[in-house]
């Protein structure tokens, strides 16, 4: 018997936040709204910045060898699995007042959180281009030069072979950070109506016992990250076959 | 190669002093190596003798650690120069290494890096397409091509570039027996039809047999021989040479009779029984083994032997080889046998002494010029 109050009490509980997350969701609620568009806005501006420096950094490492290149790939390497807490502490120090950056007063700004998401996506879109040029054959670059590619086309051609890796890339980028909530956190401060993003929200909210903005967030979450990853998805797959 | 050189040969390509050194160890090392125009030089060697490395450096898509490449008698030296040759030439790998794209687009896409306008290049796709016997495939997706068909494209993709040198790395290797022996023919047709300069490696001595102008050897990064076809088959330089070519007996004659499958072939006044249903008239080049050749003492009346050809000559030469002994015999026409140590002495052999030379019909092999 005890078992089953304890279950009624559960389900009413999330029952209650569910109900009153779509509730949100169906009414479009303003505070909701906001805080989804900037997520979409500040991860959507990371994952873009990380695209323009991550790409060439994977095709130079990828493509070249020269001395310190295995440092490199190392450093891109821990970089594809380092800690947002640890990347956001780092962005702090630099942006802070007395910081290399602070002149650039972006702390506590949708600007800081882009550029610390920028350093938690840039390794992940590098390490996938390095690979993903590194796994064709070697031959297959002999081949685009000897057909006259200038070096130019010959990485054109090797990036529209790796397109597929490449996808895999933008998906795992975009993923992780507007999955992450400790750098968003720490730089954005997760300030109302300025930088509070989905994550920062849910965990605020969740902290404050309310869980209902909580649920109805992490579903919008979910909901955005599958259509997201879906798209993507389609257009990997219809490469594939194309 | 710090300043650009006249060099007067009429080669299309010249290599000089050419080495590419992993370490310590030169893998090659060419002190000379020209491909004069509209002839096909076919380079062979065992695997791992440099014949991929040297091809490389002659297409300028790998730079030599020592030594200068002319083309047309002008020293290549910078980047933008490689860039512009490499536009003249195309190569052919082992892999058919299509691009994952539509058959069209591999194509046509060496022909759009090199500026070359469209309605040009779509009327050349097509037309080298066809004429390996793949324009049905046009639309297709390369990756889902068959091993005989991508070869077939990626061949096309190399002639409608109407490369002045074409370089191709063991292109037919990795087929089956049926693919590759219609391929060839087909590659064989073109080939004379265009007279494009080639310089092919393969280690196949039946492809360097039929395509052949000039034979390369290769062995151990150095070239160790370089000649006409029947040159290096039938008089190889060295022991190492001799053991890599498996020299055989190559011979060139008519076909005088046929008779049901058995062909008579006139060789310098020598005629040959040949299974083959070749008509008369045709004129042949003949491959036999000196593996599939028995030497004896009997006299050409006394010997039992089943086989249909019997030549009988002196003995004119023996390289031994190991446990074996490389014997020339002229015959006529000089046939080359291998036996072991062991039977040389037995037999009593020497040089200047009478032997026979007896082989089956179905041993020769014949290749039929067009």
């Amino acid at each position: 018997m005890g078992e089953s109050w304890v279950y009624n009490v559960v389900m009413n509980f999330i029952g209650n936040g569910i109900a009153q997350a779509f509730s949100m969701l169906v009414h479009g609620d303003r505070q909701v709204l906001q805080i989804v568009l900037l997520s979409l806005a500040v991860s959507g501006m990371a994952t873009l910045l990380s695209l323009f420096v991550g790409i060439p950094i994977g095709v130079v490492l990828g493509l070249n060898r020269f001395p310190g290149r295995r440092f490199f790939v190392t450093l891109v390497n821990t970089g594809m699995g380092a800690p947002p807490v640890v990347v956001g502490l780092v962005v702090t120090l630099f942006v802070w007042r007395n910081g290399p950056l602070g002149f650039l007063h972006i702390l506590y700004t949708p600007a800081a959180m882009i550029l610390a998401q920028f350093v938690i996506a840039m390794p992940l879109i590098s390490g996938f281009t390095m690979a993903g040029i590194q796994q064709q054959d070697p031959k297959l670059r002999l081949q685009i030069q000897a057909l006259g590619a200038s070096r130019m086309q010959m990485v054109g051609m090797l990036l529209l072979e790796a397109r597929l890796p490449l996808l895999a890339a933008i998906m795992a980028g975009f993923g992780a950070v507007i999955s992450e909530v400790g750098a968003s956190m720490m730089v954005g401060g997760n300030i109302l109506g300025q930088t509070r993003v989905m994550t920062t929200a849910i965990v605020g909210e969740v902290s404050k016992g309310d869980f209902s903005i909580a649920i109805a967030l992490s579903v919008l979450l979910m909901i955005l990250f599958f259509a997201v990853n879906l798209l993507l998805t389609m257009v990997q797959q219809r490469s594939k076959r194309s | 190669m710090t300043q650009s050189q006249i060099n007067l040969s009429r080669a299309t390509i010249s290599a000089e002093g050419i080495v590419v050194a992993h370490g310590d160890k030169k893998t090659l090392d060419v002190p000379s190596i020209e491909v004069l125009p509209n002839e096909v030089l076919v380079i062979i060697g065992p695997n791992g003798s440099g014949k991929t490395t040297l091809v490389l450096c002659l297409a300028l898509l790998m730079k030599p650690d020592k030594g200068s490449i002319a083309f047309r008698g002008e020293v290549v030296t910078d980047s933008r120069q490689t860039l512009q040759i490499r536009r003249r030439t195309a190569v052919v790998f082992q892999e058919a290494l299509l691009l994952n794209s539509s058959v069209w687009n591999n194509v046509t896409m060496g022909l759009k890096f090199r500026g070359v306008k469209k309605e040009e290049a779509k009327a050349r796709a097509q037309r080298w397409l066809e004429r390996f016997g793949v324009n049905h495939l046009a639309q297709r997706q390369a990756k889902t091509l068959s091993g005989g068909e991508a070869k077939r494209v990626s061949l096309a993709r190399a002639f409608a570039l109407e490369p002045e040198v074409l370089f191709l790395d063991e292109p037919f290797e990795g087929l089956d027996s049926p693919t590759r022996q219609s391929l060839t023919s087909d590659f064989e047709s073109v080939l004379r039809e265009t007279k494009t300069s080639t310089v092919m490696v393969t280690h196949d001595r039946n492809e360097a047999l039929i395509l052949a102008d000039r034979v390369a050897v290769l062995i151990n990064g150095t070239l160790r021989q370089i000649g006409r076809p029947n040159e290096i088959f039938n008089y190889p330089i060295d022991e190492e040479v001799a053991s890599f070519v498996e020299a055989g007996n190559i011979m060139h004659g008519s076909v005088i009779a046929q008779t049901e499958g058995l062909a008579l072939v006139d060789i310098d006044g020598q005629q040959l029984e040949v299974v083959s249903g070749l008509p008369t008239g045709t004129k042949v080049t003949m491959f036999l083994h000196d593996d599939d050749i028995t030497l004896s003492l009997q006299s050409r009346q006394n010997n039992p032997s089943s086989a249909r050809n019997q030549l009988t000559g002196k003995v004119i030469k023996a390289i031994p080889l190991g446990s074996q002994i490389r014997v020339t015999v002229d015959c006529g026409i000089p046939l080359v046998s291998v036996i072991t140590r062991r039977s040389w002495e037995e037999m009593g052999l020497s040089l200047g002494q009478t032997v026979t030379m007896s082989f089956k019909a179905s041993a020769l092999h014949l290749i039929p010029h067009h």
